[in-house]
C-alpha cells in the first residue's frame, strides 16, 4: 500500500449497505442524543456571554486561549486514536464493533452535536467550564476519526515481513510498539495531524461564536474577537484578528508541522532514497542547536532508557502469527453486551416516544429543510468543482504557475471559513436573498480547499508517458480533457468530493442560522432547523432533525460516494 | 532417536481456510535435521516450502502432527531457531547497528553491551563501517548481510534461511553464498544446523549436505538426495551435473498418460489439475529453443539458456506437457511431433494448433459448456470463481481463471470483458456453437 493510500484513503468496508452493526450504532447515537436532551432541560433561559475586548493588546491573550483549546483537544485525540486503533487492530472481537462504530461516527455531521453537547453540559456544570469542555469535545470529534482510522490502518497493514521478524526475534509488546508499530504509523499520524488541525480551526471558530437565542455561549478567543469586530463594524480590529490567525497558522506550519514532516521522512518504508525529501530549516537549526543536543542527552535519552528498562519485558512465550479462533466471550463481556443492549432498547423507546409527540407538520418541515440543504450542498460543491478543476490542473501541471500560486493557495486555505463568516455577513446581509447567498458561500469556503488540493495532487500524478502520448496523438482541447485529464483526475476528485460534501452538510448548521448585529437570520434548511429548534427549546424537533441529518449523510455516503469511490479505485487508478 | 537430532517434523499437515474452502498446503511431512547438517528444501513455487519453514520457526502452527525441537513440541515461536528473510525484513527506520541490537534488546539485554555484541557481528559479516547507515542506503547484498548479522546475534541453534539470495542480483548472490559457506565450514557460526528454502537447484546443490525435494498439489516431500561432494563445489564437476540431472528429474517428474496429465473438470470426480501459470509466448519461446536441438534435452540447461527462473521454467514445461507439445522423463525434455509443428508454424496456424489442444483441457471445456448453456453465451466472472471455490482456495481460483481466460483468449475460444467482468464465448466460436444446434 502506498503512502498516499495510507494517508488519504477513506475507509470503505465492503459489505451490505446497512448492516446490523450500523443499526445498533445509530440507535446508540440516538440514545446518547436523547440523554443529552434530557439533561438540557435544566439549562438557564438566559446566558450572558463574555465581554470581548477589541484592543489589539488583547489579541495575544485570545490567541493563546484559542490555541490552548486546540492543543487540549488534539492531545486527547492522539491518545484516544492510538488506544482505539491499537485495541481494534489487536483484538479481533473488539474490531467487530469498533470499526462499524468508527465508520458511522466519522460520517456524522459533527456540528449537529454542538447544540446538544453545549446544552447538556451547561445543565450539569458551571457555565464557563461547560462551554470550554463543549468546545474541546467538539474540536476533539472533528480531529479524532481520521487519526484513529490512520493508526488502525497502519496497524493492520504492517508488512508481513516486519511482523514475522518481530515475532521471530521475540519482541515484547513495548518493543513492538516502539520499534515497529509506532514508526510504521508515524508518517500517517503526522499527515493526519496536519489535516486534523486544519479541520479543528473551523470547529474552534464555530464553537467560540456559538449563540442560541438569548443564550450566549461564546468563548473568549480569536473567533469571538472576529465576530465582535464584525458586529461593531470595526474593520481595523477585524484585519488585526485575521492577521493574528494567519500568523499563528503559518508559525505552526513552519515551527511544528514542516519539522515534523521532515523528521518523519525517516519512517518512509520505501527502500530507495528520495530525491527531494521534505526539508525544514527549523528542524535543521534544531539539530545543530547546542541546547537541543543537551536536552537530548540529559533528558530524552535517560527517560527513553528508563522506559525501555521498565517496559521491556522479554516474553517467555511468543505466539505465532496466525489469527486464533475467537476465544469464548467472558461473563463480563456478556454483561456488558446485555447492558448496552438494554440501554439502546430503552433509549430507542424513549426516542420514539418523544418523536411521536411531534406534530406531523414538523416532519414536513424536516423534509423540506432536508431538500433545501441538499440543494445548497449541491450548489456549493458544483461551484467548487467549477473553479478548482481548471486552477488545480494549472498548478499541478505547470511548475511555474505552481511556484507562484501554491503559497497563496496554502495561506488562503489555512484561514478557517468560520473565521471569515462574520465578515461575509457584514457584506452580504444587505443584499436581497443575502442570507441564502451567505449560507452557500460559507459552505463553499469550508469545502473547496479539499477539492483543490486533491485536484492538484491528481494533476501532478498524471504519468509523463501518457502526456507525451497525448502530445504525439495531437490531442488538444476538450478531447485531451476527456481522454486524459478527467479520467486521471477522477479518483482524486471523488476523494475530494467525499470530504467536501461532508464538510458542507456540517457547515449548514452554522451557515443557515446566524446571529448578527443583534438579529437572527434564518433560511429554510435542515441546519437552520437544528439550530432554531435548540434556541426555541423544541427538543422533539431538535432530535428529529439531528437524526435525519445523520441518517441522510450516512445514506448519501453509502449510496453515492462509496460506489463512485469503488469505481474510481477499480477503473481509473494509475499508480497500480 | 539419538541425541544429535535437533529438529523432527512428525507427520505434519497444514490446511488453510475453513469449511468448504479448505486448501491443503502440506500433507504428511516428515523431516529430521541433525547437528552439523545443512539441509536445503527445494521445490517449485506453491509447494509449501516456505510454509514448512514457518511451522518450524513457530510462526504457523501445524493443522495435524507435531514439530519437535530437541524432543520438545514447538508451541509459539521456536526460541532456538531464527530466520533470514527473502525480503530482508530490516526496519528501514533503524540504522544497521540498531537493527542488529534490537534482536538482542528483545532478549532483555538493555545495557550498552548489546551494541558491542552487535558491532562484532557486523564485523563478522564484513559490514564494519556501515553501522550508522540506514537500510535504504545499502545495496541488496549488503542488506542481506545485515539480515544474517541480526539472525546470528541471537546465537540460534537452527538458522532458517527463506530464499535468502533470490532477491539479490546474480553477482551479489554468488558472493554472499561463498561468504556464508566460508563461515559455516570454517566453524565461525554459533549455529548448529542450517535449513535453507530455495527454488534454485544449483544453489541447493552447491551449498547443502542434503537436498529435500518437494512437490505440490498437495505440498509433500518427493525425494531426498545426499550431496557428498567436497567444498568448494564446482559446477563444472561431472558429479555436480549428474546430481543436477537427477534432481531435475525428481522435480519435473515424468509426463503421465494424457487422461492423468489433464485431470478432470471442476466438479467432476477426480482431481482437477491446476493450470500452470505460464503464458503462451513463454511456451512458444521454449518450444522454438528446443526445436533447434533435436531429440532429448537436459532440463537443467534450459534455465540458463533461456535466462528464466527455475520455478517459471517448470511452469512452462508443465504447460507443454499438459497440451501434449512435449514429454518429460528423467530430467530430459523432448518435443512431440505436435510440439515441433507448433514451433515451426505461422502465427495463425499456431493459434489453431493451440486451440485444438486447449479445447481438450477439462477446465476450458467446462467453462465453454457453462457458457453454451446460457442464452447469450455470457456469464459473470464471479459465477466461475464461485464454482471453483470448493476445489481451490480463493486466490488460487482467481489465478486459475486468469490463466484459463488468458489461454482461451489466445485460442479465440473464450472472451473476457473487464469493465463488465463477464466471460463470454469468443464470437467465431459462438456462431459455431449455434450452427451445431
Amino acid at each position: 500500500m502506498t503512502l498516499r493510500e495510507r494517508i488519504f484513503r477513506t475507509p470503505s468496508r465492503a459489505g451490505a449497505l446497512l448492516s446490523v452493526g450500523d443499526v445498533v450504532v445509530l440507535l446508540i447515537i440516538a440514545t446518547l442524543l436523547y440523554l443529552g436532551l434530557r439533561l438540557a432541560n435544566g439549562t438557564p433561559e438566559v446566558i450572558q456571554g463574555p465581554d470581548i475586548n477589541l484592543t489589539p493588546a488583547a489579541l495575544p491573550y485570545y490567541a493563546l486561549l484559542s490555541l490552548g483549546r486546540m492543543l487540549a483537544a488534539y492531545c486527547l485525540s492522539l491518545v484516544f486514536s492510538i488506544a482505539y486503533g491499537y485495541a481494534a487492530a489487536r483484538n479481533r472481537r473488539a474490531e467487530r464493533w469498533l470499526m462499524p462504530l468508527l465508520d458511522i461516527l466519522q460520517s456524522v455531521p459533527i456540528l449537529s452535536f454542538l447544540p446538544v453537547v453545549v446544552l447538556s453540559l451547561t445543565a450539569v456544570l458551571p457555565q464557563a467550564v461547560a462551554v470550554e469542555i463543549a468546545a474541546i469535545v467538539l474540536i476533539f470529534t472533528s480531529q479524532v476519526w481520521n487519526l484513529t482510522f490512520s493508526f488502525y490502518q497502519s496497524m493492520t497493514t504492517i508488512p508481513t515481513e516486519y511482523r514475522e521478524a518481530a515475532a521471530v526475534f521475540r519482541l515484547g509488546r513495548w518493543l513492538r510498539l516502539k520499534q515497529v508499530e509506532l514508526p510504521f504509523a508515524c508518517m500517517g499520524l503526522v499527515w493526519n495531524s496536519v489535516m486534523s488541525w486544519a479541520g479543528g480551526w473551523f470547529f474552534l471558530m464555530a464553537a467560540e461564536i456559538f449563540t442560541l437565542g438569548e443564550r450566549d455561549f461564546r468563548l473568549p478567543g480569536l473567533g469571538a474577537y472576529l465576530q465582535t469586530a464584525a458586529n461593531d463594524g470595526n474593520v481595523e480590529a477585524l484585519l488585526m484578528g485575521i492577521g493574528t490567525l494567519v500568523l499563528i497558522i503559518v508559525l505552526l506550519d513552519q515551527l511544528v508541522w514542516q519539522p515534523l514532516l521532515a523528521w518523519a521522512e525517516r519512517f518512509k518504508i520505501s527502500q530507495v532514497s528520495d530525491d527531494n525529501p521534505t526539508t525544514s530549516w527549523f528542524l535543521n537549526s534544531l539539530r545543530r542547536s547546542g541546547l537541543v543536543g543537551w536536552l537530548r542527552r540529559r533528558l530524552i535519552a535517560p527517560v527513553g532508557r528508563w522506559l525501555d528498562h521498565t517496559l521491556n519485558r522479554p516474553p517467555r512465550q511468543v505466539p505465532g502469527l496466525e489469527t486464533a479462533e475467537f476465544e469464548r466471550r467472558s461473563l463480563l463481556g456478556w454483561i456488558f453486551l446485555l447492558l448496552v443492549g438494554f440501554g439502546a432498547a430503552y433509549g430507542t423507546l424513549r426516542v420514539l416516544d418523544l418523536l411521536l409527540t411531534m406534530p406531523a407538520s414538523n416532519w414536513g418541515e424536516i423534509a423540506v429543510g432536508g431538500g433545501a440543504t441538499l440543494l445548497r450542498v449541491l450548489i456549493a460543491v458544483s461551484i467548487a468543482l467549477a473553479w478548482t478543476i481548471p486552477l488545480g490542473v494549472l498548478i499541478g501541471t505547470n511548475p511555474r504557475a505552481a511556484s507562484i500560486l501554491q503559497p497563496l493557495v496554502q495561506i488562503a486555505a489555512s484561514i478557517p471559513a468560520t473565521a471569515l463568516f462574520p465578515v461575509l455577513l457584514l457584506g452580504l446581509l444587505a443584499l436581497p436573498a443575502g442570507a441564502n447567498i451567505a449560507a452557500v458561500l460559507l459552505m463553499l469556503l469550508g469545502t473547496q480547499w479539499y477539492l483543490l488540493f486533491n485536484v492538484i495532487a491528481g494533476a501532478s500524478a498524471i504519468p509523463q508517458d501518457l502526456q507525451y502520448t497525448s502530445d504525439l496523438l495531437r490531442l488538444k482541447g476538450w478531447k485531451r480533457w476527456r481522454t486524459l485529464i478527467l479520467p486521471a483526475l477522477f479518483p482524486y476528485i471523488i476523494t475530494g468530493l467525499i470530504t467536501a460534501s461532508g464538510g458542507a452538510w456540517n457547515a449548514s448548521i452554522v451557515a443557515e442560522y446566524t446571529h448578527f448585529g443583534g438579529e437572527t437570520n434564518q433560511v429554510t434548511g435542515l441546519g437552520a432547523l437544528i439550530s432554531s429548534s435548540t434556541a426555541n427549546g423544541d427538543y422533539a424537533l431538535l432530535l428529529a432533525s439531528t437524526l435525519t441529518m445523520i441518517v441522510l449523510v450516512v445514506a448519501i455516503n453509502r449510496l453515492v460516494w462509496r460506489r463512485l469511490y469503488r469505481i474510481a479505485e477499480d477503473r481509473f487508478r494509475m499508480d497500480q | 532417536m539419538t541425541n544429535d537430532v535437533l529438529l523432527h517434523v512428525d507427520h505434519v499437515t497444514k490446511v488453510f481456510g475453513q469449511a468448504d474452502r479448505r486448501f491443503t498446503a502440506l500433507k504428511d511431512i516428515n523431516l529430521t535435521i541433525r547437528e552439523r547438517e545443512f539441509v536445503a528444501l527445494l521445490g517449485p513455487s506453491g509447494c509449501g516450502k516456505s510454509t514448512l519453514l514457518r511451522m518450524i520457526t513457530g510462526l504457523f502452527a501445524p493443522s495435524e502432527g507435531t514439530v519437535y525441537y530437541r524432543n520438545q513440541p514447538v508451541r509459539g515461536i521456536n526460541p532456538y531457531a531464527t530466520m533470514v528473510f527473502q525480503t530482508f525484513a530490516l526496519y528501514p527506520w533503524l540504522s544497521v547497528l540498531d537493527n542488529v541490537a534490537l534482536a538482542l534488546e528483545a532478549r532483555g539485554e538493555t545495557s550498552n553491551a548489546r551494541f558491542e555484541r552487535a558491532e562484532k557481528l557486523i564485523d563478522l559479516v564484513g559490514m564494519d563501517g556501515f553501522e550508522r547507515a540506514y537500510p535504504r542506503e545499502l545495496s541488496g547484498g549488503m542488506r542481506q548481510k545485515v539480515g544474517f548479522a541480526r539472525a546470528l546475534a541471537v546465537e540460534p541453534e537452527l538458522l532458517c534461511l527463506d530464499e535468502p539470495f533470490s532477491a539479490l542480483d546474480v553477482l551479489s548472490a554468488e558472493a554472499l553464498r561463498g561468504e556464508l559457506m566460508e563461515l559455516w565450514i570454517g566453524g565461525q557460526l554459533p549455529t548448529k544446523a542450517i535449513l535453507m528454502v530455495s527454488h534454485n537447484i544449483e544453489e541447493a546443490i552447491s551449498m547443502a549436505d542434503r537436498v529435500v525435494v518437494m512437490g505440490k498439489e498437495p505440498g509433500r516431500i518427493l525425494a531426498e538426495f545426499r550431496i557428498d561432494l567436497p567444498h568448494p563445489r564446482s559446477r563444472k564437476d561431472a558429479r555436480f551435473e549428474q546430481t543436477l540431472d537427477r534432481i531435475y528429474g525428481a522435480i519435473a517428474g515424468r509426463t503421465e498418460p494424457e487422461t492423468k496429465e489433464i485431470g478432470t473438470a471442476p466438479g467432476a470426480p477426480g482431481p482437477t489439475r491446476i493450470l500452470p501459470g505460464a503464458s503462451v509466448s513463454a511456451l512458444a519461446g521454449m518450444l522454438e529453443h528446443l526445436l533447434s536441438h533435436a531429440g532429448k534435452y537436459d532440463i537443467y540447461r534450459l534455465d540458463n539458456e533461456l535466462d528464466i527462473e527455475m520455478a517459471d521454467l517448470i511452469q512452462v514445461i508443465e504447460m507443454a506437457e499438459m497440451l501434449g507439445f512435449a514429454t518429460v522423463g528423467e530430467g530430459d525434455i523432448q518435443l512431440t511431433p505436435l510440439g515441433e509443428a507448433f514451433a515451426e508454424a505461422s502465427i495463425l496456424t499456431r493459434k489453431e494448433l493451440f486451440a485444438q489442444r486447449a479445447r481438450r483441457l477439462p477446465m476450458i471445456q467446462w467453462m465453454m459448456q457453462m457458457l453454451n448453456a446460457t442464452p447469450d453465451r455470457r456469464l459473470p466472472w464471479k459465477v466461475f470463481h464461485t464454482a471453483l471455490l470448493p476445489e481451490f482456495p480463493d486466490e488460487l481460483a482467481e489465478r486459475q481463471l486468469d490463466v484459463a481466460i488468458d489461454w482461451g483468449r489466445y485460442a479465440e475460444l473464450i472472451d473476457y470483458d473487464d469493465s463488465g467482468e463477464t466471460v463470454s464465448l469468443a464470437a467465431a466460436n459462438g456462431q459455431e456453437a449455434m450452427a451445431a444446434r
